[in-house]
Parts: structure tokens; sequence; C-alpha cells
């Protein structure tokens, strides 16, 4: 399988990458890791005319701290995400999640700005930057403007980014210290997408759940954030009335598509599984 | 459309060609270097037999292009050997290990190894199992590809390789 003709661009800054995608249009596509965009371009499901790769730009690389966020260069890689002791010590949920993600020779090349941006309901970061409460950068044209991660998914595919921009950095507010944290993945087999996964972050204050915050991937067009359900946990010690009601609010926000994966209805009932497992061993690891 | 000129080296040696902007570095392998170890297999980023060694990192040479390397410095399964040309350890784990049967993921399998290896000398059967998890075999059930990499592992570390008990 051979992909469509295109002009390869490899600007070295955000603003020429910004200005390549502004001058050529709808015809242009920025590529960053290239695993979802090279295989679809493989089908010819797309055809850019100008691939913009921000291979070159070296400004869109790194992990660093920024008072209470870590700040994530959109062209880090899942393999850097996997290397990097400050997100393994401050946000462990985010190494358990890439490890997750695929397998090491797409990790090696996949990343988070990617993972993010696409808005395939399947990837796994963008339920799990919604449940951390992550912003991410996005620079156009007109300048750079920050959107939450909760505002920038309106549909499959479809997010917040505007014609000629591009996501350059994501920001993630680093977690309390004694947080506890679980991403439960149900997946037919390694490498593939979530049937349904859930992100729980949670504190717990004498037995009790203090905060929690949950997320759930591929269960919706877009990534959710399972606000009623995290409120249900609230002050309880997550006795099994309350996990059941909980999965119960989980699924009730569910419409994850009859696929390959399962039916609905199954999917559904996964994705309120994962949810209990998640806040169960996400209050077994908080201290 | 215009052909762009890449330069890059493979296994040691300076290597060019002229490619188009969609020529997928796989192609640029087998097809311009005429080195055909490197398989073509799924074409779509699961089956891990176009796995090359690309500065250090382990990638499936069907999902990059080949102006994408230009600079870089790549080993394929033609640069596994040892530099007096006998089989490296993990060659010879996968032959000492029948660690293969029809052989098509062979080449994929051992440059996926290899950098495992690199970045974890002395890796668990879990680890080596999930190190590979990008790379599928449809003959082996794995059982004898875990056992090529334990092998090539030990002799690495130079200690003596015994199998697990079944």
């Amino acid at each position: 399988m051979i992909p469509g003709s295109f002009s390869y661009h490899r600007p070295a800054s955000v603003a020429d990458a910004v200005k390549l995608l502004s001058d050529l249009g709808e015809d242009a596509r920025p590529l960053a890791g290239g695993h979802s965009l090279v295989p679809m371009m493989k089908l010819r499901l797309a055809t850019p005319a100008h691939l913009i790769d921000l291979h070159g730009i070296a400004a869109l690389k790194g992990i660093r701290r920024d008072g209470q966020n870590l700040v994530i260069g959109a062209m880090t890689t899942q393999h850097e995400l996997l290397a990097s002791d400050d997100v393994a010590r401050s946000m462990p949920i985010l190494h358990e999640a890439a490890l997750l993600i695929a397998d090491p020779q797409v990790r090696y090349r996949g990343t988070i700005g990617g993972n993010v941006a696409n808005g395939d309901p399947g990837n796994d970061m963008p339920a799990l930057m919604m449940t951390l409460g992550a912003t991410y950068r996005l620079e156009g044209p007109g300048g750079s403007r920050d959107v939450a991660a909760t505002d920038f998914y309106q549909g499959a595919y479809f997010t917040a980014l505007e014609p000629g921009e591009i996501l350059t950095s994501v920001s993630v507010p680093v977690p309390a210290a004694g947080h506890g944290y679980a991403y439960e993945k149900l997946k037919r087999k390694v490498g593939d997408y979530a049937t349904a996964a859930a992100a729980v972050v949670l504190t717990m204050a004498g037995g009790k759940v203090a905060t929690c915050s949950i997320g759930l991937t591929n269960v919706h067009e877009t990534p959710l954030l399972a606000a009623d359900a995290a409120k249900a946990v609230i002050g309880t010690s997550l006795d099994a009335a309350t996990l059941k009601k909980v999965a119960a609010a989980a699924e009730a926000i569910m419409a994850p598509a009859a696929d390959a994966r399962g039916p609905v209805e199954y999917r559904k009932h996964v994705g309120g599984v994962m949810v209990t497992r998640a806040l169960q061993r996400a209050a077994s690891v908080a201290k | 459309m215009a052909k762009t000129h890449v330069t890059m080296k493979v296994n040691g040696a300076e290597v060019e060609g002229l490619v188009e902007p969609r020529t997928l570095l796989v192609h640029f392998i087998r097809e311009n270097l005429q080195m055909t170890g490197t398989h073509i297999g799924c074409e779509t980023t699961h089956c891990g037999a176009c796995t090359v060694d690309i500065d250090g990192m382990s990638v499936k040479s069907c999902t990059m292009f080949a102006v994408q390397a230009q600079g870089s410095d790549i080993t394929t399964v033609e640069g596994m050997a040892n530099a007096d040309g006998t089989l490296s350890a993990l060659q010879e784990g996968f032959r000492m290990m029948h660690g293969l049967q029809c052989g098509f993921c062979t080449p994929g399998m051992i440059v996926r190894a290899h950098r495992l290896l690199k970045e974890n000398p002395s890796p668990s059967e879990q680890e080596i199992r999930m190190g590979i998890s990008g790379n599928i075999c449809r003959c082996t059930g794995y059982q004898n590809i875990v056992k090529a990499i334990q092998y090539a592992a030990a002799k690495i570390n130079g200690v003596e390789f015994r199998e697990a008990a079944e």
C-alpha cells in the first residue's frame, strides 16, 4: 500500500509550521508521530496534498516543570514519557496509561500531541488529560491560546483546533501528594484500542474519598468526564452499593459504537466494570 | 512529484537515493537499496515484520517516510551479525532455540529484540513478551522466540542459559 502523492515540508519553528498550514489551507496536514495518519494515507482514507512534518521543531520536545504543572511538548513521544522520572514520580497514571498505548515500536514514534489532538475517541490520552485537568496550548496565525482538555473535544476527529492552528504543548497540573490513581483498559489484545477504559484520580481522607475525577475512553464519540459518577463517590468508602451506583452513573453517559469490539450493551457494561476496578485500585494506592 | 535526494547510514554504510516524499522507508530499503531482509507484512503498523533500528529506536519502517530518515543511522537485520560475520548472540539464540518456523517475522523479531536487550540486558519473561508485543508471529506461539531472547540475554551477560521448567 502506497500513499497518494504529497509535498513534504519540514519547518524548523512553530511560526514556520503555522505559516505553512495557513498558507496551504485545508490540503495541508501536520505530521507528528504519523502512526494514525500514515496508515490512513496508505489506505487512501486521508489524501493530504501537503504534509508538514513537525519533527524538525526542537521547541516541541521535552518535559519541564512550570510551578505546579508539568508542561509536555507536543512532539514528546510516549517512549520519552515512559523514560521520564518526573512523570513516573509525580504523575504515575500518565506512565501507566502510556505503557498501555499500542506497542513498543509505536511508542517510540507516537507523540502525546498527536494522541490528544487527533480527536480519535479510541486514543487513551484525551480522557486522561480531562481527568487530570490538563490544558492544551494552541498556536495559530492569530497567536496562541489555551484550551482546557474538557472543552477541546467536539466529536469524533472534531476538536477546538481552528484552521492553521497546531497544538504545541499540554500543561498538566501535578496531582496532590498521596493521591490514588488507576487507568483500567479492557482491550482484545496488546496494542488494541480500548473496548472501554476508565481513568481515576482521587484523594482519600480518613478512609473516605475526598476528591475524585473519572475519565472514560472509547465509549462515546468523544472522551468523557464522568462528573456525576465522580460526585457520587465523594464522602464514601467505596462500599459495594456506592460502586454499583457509580458504575450505573458512568454507564448512563456512555454511547459507544457497536463494532468489532462488541455490541453497545457489552461495551457499556464493561465500561462500568472499568470504572469500578479503577476506583478500587486507585483507593488502594492512595495514601 | 519531484523527487528528493536523501542520505542516511544503513548498517554502517553511507547510502543515498532519490525518493518521492510518499516513498515509505521500508520500500526505500527493499527496492532502492535492494536489502530485502526487512519484510513487509501487514502494511498497517500492526505486525512488526518491517521493524528496523533508527537512531536507537525500534521503528516500523512501513509507517515512516524515507524523507523522514534523512541523516539517520539505521540498522536492519542484515546488520545484526557480529563484525567478523559470525552469528550474534540473538541470531544464535534463534537458531539454537528454534525461534522460528516460517521465518517471515524473524527479521523484525531480531531487530526489535536487539533494542530490547540494549535497553534492558536482563529482561524477565514478562518483559520480553511485552517488549516484543509489537511483533506478530503466526507460527511459533512465541514460546521459542522468548527462549531465543533469553538465550541471547544469558550469552551477552556471560551466564549459563537454563530453560525454565515447563
